[in-house]
């Protein structure tokens, strides 16, 4: 169907849309009453966006949408029927990657979809004639496709990796790909994951580190990169620190090397140091700068938690028996405040920076422990003016005593 | 008087003289001792009410506009912004992400958490960064010279 | 000092008539045998519930009744507030210990048998006069909005929803809604600071004035040793002997509030959060042990009843007994000593001992 015609059909469409009517489109009204698999677009076709833009079935396969008749789905009249696997990106990028044409639509809408894909793994393997790699329809359905920001969209955040791994966690999918398989599952324990199950829209799913329509995994030189789009300060922090060289050098990835790439769990403080859960022994051994470096601040940090930790305890204590520990407790937020930048710092590598944070922490902890300490001994020193009470109640005891031995001793009352 | 015997007569017996000082200054001094902190109790406090639900954040001149300060509200830090349009606003300082304390930056005009590279924007909302939650924002009324500073009903 | 008080009293007496009441002290006496100490616990009691009236109405000058503000009120007076902390310890000390001098004035008032006719009223009205005090208690310990008195009062008003019928009633009643809230707490402190001292006012003053009319019980014993001639009947002026002891005794109880207000000050807990579970080991204050350990051992059915249901149903008919108890042990009114009493009165005492202390475990 050559383009005039195209428009002619959508200002039509869209004419009788105006006059809030459904266009009229055979190929629905037809396909609707057919059995199975005919008439499955048909009856998806309702919630698609296409549709609500005011598009119809022609408008993608050709053909025409006035005509009743099975001569609607004649060659003559631009019939294109269903593409073949291979031909989908350029089918859908008919339309898609003409920016005068989509901006019709929608004006910041994006028209290089094809051109992305076109340089990502899918798209290089579709070009080798791989069917079994993704084009636009596997990720974004069709006949009932929605928009990115629908929560029902297979391509919502929210279930971006439940859609990639209809293939990729798939064993006899990805069979002769020879790569792992586990990813989603691994992916479905991280922190990441935890948060997109929150609803929080903006945590990292598979697209935002790989990309959606030129999906490639980063590189091992970019991996820090894409980590350091959001986690900024430990980007800068490693970049600045002995690791970046070294882990060049090697080849490592940054991040990933110790976080992992999929299953990024929350840290804990023992990864840090020398003992069993630390990821630090994965490189150094005993002996070398780098064990003496994670001995150093891992026990810079223990220490911290340790003061802290008095603190707290000392002054909930404090205000549990209900002394005045508001000013102490406001102070000790700044040493928490250190502990929480000492865990970022570790990034640096450098036992020296540590050490600044954690001497902040420590100090601050200690003076409120003394503070609560204080309050706790004022508690106690209330006893002072009690004892002076109570000397002055004997006083009166003993005066009421021998008053009534006076009033008794008396021969007659 | 009947009944009285002389002291001298029989000196372990204390003078009813001594009795009735000994009585008269301990039931006075205890009663005192008892009187003394009822009246302070009820002459009111320096502070006059819990700093836990409104507290003097400030002074008018102290803040110019565009500027912050961190403040003591209760037993945890709040924020007291002077907008650059001149309206005063204040939040809870405690970063929504993990506690650290946030402060005003006068160059992105926003609320800013230096642990991680928080951001909130002047209704408090979360808009960069870690924070999951948008910080508390508690009321801002000016009495005079002071500002003060109110949690929300 | 009469060179005061004389005159004073001669001007109220022409126009009051308070020479009949000064007469009428005068001429007061308290018996003098070996269970006079017993006589003491009464006065206790009414000095203490003086106390707790002052100390509860200094508190009232700073306290708030809401659930945003009730802990942080009861924090800026022990914190803020000159000897804030001493005027809150002792009225918490204070109602504890009165509790107890109430106990014991009415076990010995039992044991003594002092509530043989004519003083079933007394009885009655002091029976009364406790369960008002244990309902000071139990009201009294929601106000500082902590997390023990959040749970404890939940706990004890869910005992009252077990009754049938009206137990339901009963629990909205008290909570002010189904659950405990705000509501709660501005209704416990409703019922704490007025209804509560009206009822007892009224109460107490005729509990006393029935106390003034019929004078001090003698046991039966050591009446009956009197009428035999074995005992010489000895007494004590009541003004200024009797009460000049009775001083002493409230001077001391002074001192114990005092020295239990600055050795063992009331905690101030942390601020109750209704939406979080109940810590391990929530109990009642020790005075409802006894009930709270009861009902957690009967098993959850007894016969066709709730389990629950009849560990109430066993303790409401226990203290109505137990009210009554003047006119089911009538032949005490003879001066005859029905031992089963006795023994009803050991087995309730060594109860109550017995399922506090577990309870405690």
């Amino acid at each position: 169907m050559n383009k005039f015609a195209a428009l002619l059909l959508l200002l039509l469409s869209g004419a009788l849309l105006a006059f809030g009517e459904a266009p009229k489109d055979s190929c629905v009204t037809c396909h609707s009453a057919l059995d199975g698999k005919q008439s499955e677009p048909a009856k998806k076709f309702d919630s698609d966006i296409h549709r609500q833009a005011g598009l119809g079935c022609a408008d993608c396969h050709g053909g025409d949408r006035n005509d009743d008749s099975m001569n609607a789905m004649s060659p003559a009249k631009g019939f294109r029927g269903a593409p073949k696997k291979t031909q989908i990106p350029e089918f859908c990028a008919r339309c898609h990657s003409d920016i005068a044409y989509m901006h019709r639509y929608n004006p910041k809408m994006r028209a290089d979809q094809l051109s992305q894909y076109l340089t990502s793994v899918h798209g290089k393997r579709l070009k080798q004639g791989d069917t079994k790699v993704a084009a636009c329809v596997d990720c974004h359905s069709v006949h009932d496709i929605l928009a990115v920001s629908d929560s029902r969209a297979p391509v919502y955040p929210m279930n971006v990796a439940t859609t990639c791994g209809h293939c990729h966690s798939d064993p006899a999918h990805m069979k002769g790909y020879n790569i792992p398989t586990d990813q989603v599952e691994k992916y479905s324990k991280s922190v990441h994951a935890q948060m997109i199950a929150q609803g929080d829209t903006s945590a990292p799913t598979c697209t935002t580190c790989h990309g959606n329509h030129g999906a490639t995994p980063p590189g091992v030189a970019s991996v820090a990169n894409v980590c350091g789009t959001c986690h900024v300060f430990f980007a800068q922090l490693f970049e600045k620190s002995p690791h970046q060289a070294a882990f060049t050098k090697m080849g490592l990835p940054g991040c990933v090397q110790c976080h992992s790439n999929h299953e990024i769990v929350k840290p804990s403080d023992d990864w840090v140091g020398t003992g069993p859960n630390s990821v630090c022994m994965n490189c150094h051994a005993a002996g070398d700068k780098g064990f003496a470096a994670a001995q150093k601040i891992a026990g810079d940090i223990a220490r911290l938690k340790t003061f802290l930790g008095r603190a707290e305890d000392t002054l909930t204590t404090a205000e549990h028996s209900g002394m005045e520990v508001s000013t102490p407790k406001v102070e000790l937020a700044s040493a928490h405040e250190a502990l929480v930048k000492a865990r970022v710092i570790v990034h640096s590598f450098n036992p020296a920076e540590v050490q600044k944070l954690t001497d902040q922490g420590t100090e601050i902890s200690r003076k409120a422990y003394q503070a609560g300490v204080v309050a706790l001994e004022e508690r106690d020193v209330r006893r002072k003016g009690l004892g002076v009470s109570l000397i002055f109640i004997v006083l009166a005891i003993s005066g009421l005593y021998l008053k009534i031995r006076q009033i008794e001793s008396r021969p007659s009352s | 008087m009947a009944g009285t015997e002389r002291p001298e007569t029989n000196p372990t017996r204390p003078s009813r003289r001594w009795i009735n000082v000994l009585l008269g200054s301990g039931v006075l001094a205890s009663v005192a001792s008892f009187l003394y902190p009822a009246i302070r109790y009820i002459i009111p406090a320096q502070v006059a009410e819990s700093t836990s639900r409104s507290v003097v954040a400030g002074k008018v001149t102290e803040l110019k506009r565009n500027s912050g300060k961190v403040f003591k509200f209760g037993s945890k830090p709040a924020l007291l912004v002077h907008t650059a349009d001149g309206e005063w606003k204040a939040f809870s300082a405690v970063c929504t992400h993990l506690n650290c304390t946030v402060q005003y930056r006068e160059d992105h005009r926003q609320i800013w958490c230096a642990c991680h590279n928080g951001f909130y924007d002047l209704q408090g909302r979360n808009v960069s960064g870690p924070p999951p939650r948008p910080l508390d924002a508690f009321e801002v009324h000016i009495q005079g010279d002071d500002v003060i500073v109110t949690r929300s009903a | 000092m009469k060179a005061i008080v004389r005159p004073i009293l001669n001007w109220l007496d022409e126009r009051f008539g308070a020479g009949s009441i000064e007469e009428f002290l005068r001429h007061k006496t308290v018996p003098l045998h070996r269970h006079t100490i017993w006589y003491y616990f009464g006065g206790m009691t009414l000095f203490l519930f003086i106390v707790q009236v002052l100390t509860g109405i200094l508190l009232l000058l700073y306290y708030r009744p809401t659930p945003e503000d009730a802990y942080e009120s009861v924090q800026y007076i022990v914190t803020q507030v000159r000897f804030g902390w001493l005027i809150r310890s002792i009225h918490s000390w204070s109602a504890n210990l009165m509790i107890f001098t109430a106990f014991v004035h009415m076990f010995s008032v039992f044991f003594l048998k002092a509530y043989r006719k004519p003083r079933e009223l007394t009885w009655i009205t002091g029976m009364l006069l406790l369960f008002l005090a244990m309902g000071f208690g139990f009201s009294g310990y929601l106000l500082p909005w902590n997390t023990l008195a959040f749970f404890a009062t939940k706990v004890g008003t869910e005992m009252a929803g077990a009754v049938p019928i009206v137990g339901k009633w009963m629990l909205i009643f008290l909570r002010g809604g189904e659950e405990v809230t705000g509501a709660t707490l501005t209704r416990f402190f409703g019922f704490h600071v007025a209804v509560l001292p009206g009822l007892a006012t009224t109460l107490l003053a005729a509990h006393l004035l029935l106390v003034q009319r019929l004078g001090m019980s003698v046991p039966p014993g050591v009446e009956q040793a009197i009428k035999e001639g074995r005992q010489e009947a000895r007494s004590m002026p009541f003004f200024p002997n009797f009460l000049l002891r009775d001083i002493i005794g409230w001077y001391a109880a002074l001192g114990v509030l005092g020295a239990l207000a600055a050795i063992f000050p009331w905690e101030l807990g942390a601020k109750a959060d209704p939406f979080v579970a109940a810590p391990a080991g929530i109990r009642p204050e020790w005075y409802f042990l006894f009930m709270f350990q009861t009902l957690k051992l009967i098993p959850a059915k007894v016969l066709f009843l709730e389990g629950e249901f009849a560990g109430i149903l066993v303790f409401s008919l226990a203290a109505a007994v137990w009210v009554i108890v003047p006119f089911l042990d009538y032949r005490a009114g003879f001066g005859r000593v029905t031992r089963f009493f006795t023994g009803l009165g050991i087995f309730v005492l060594v109860f109550m001992g017995v399922m506090s202390l577990l309870a405690l475990r």
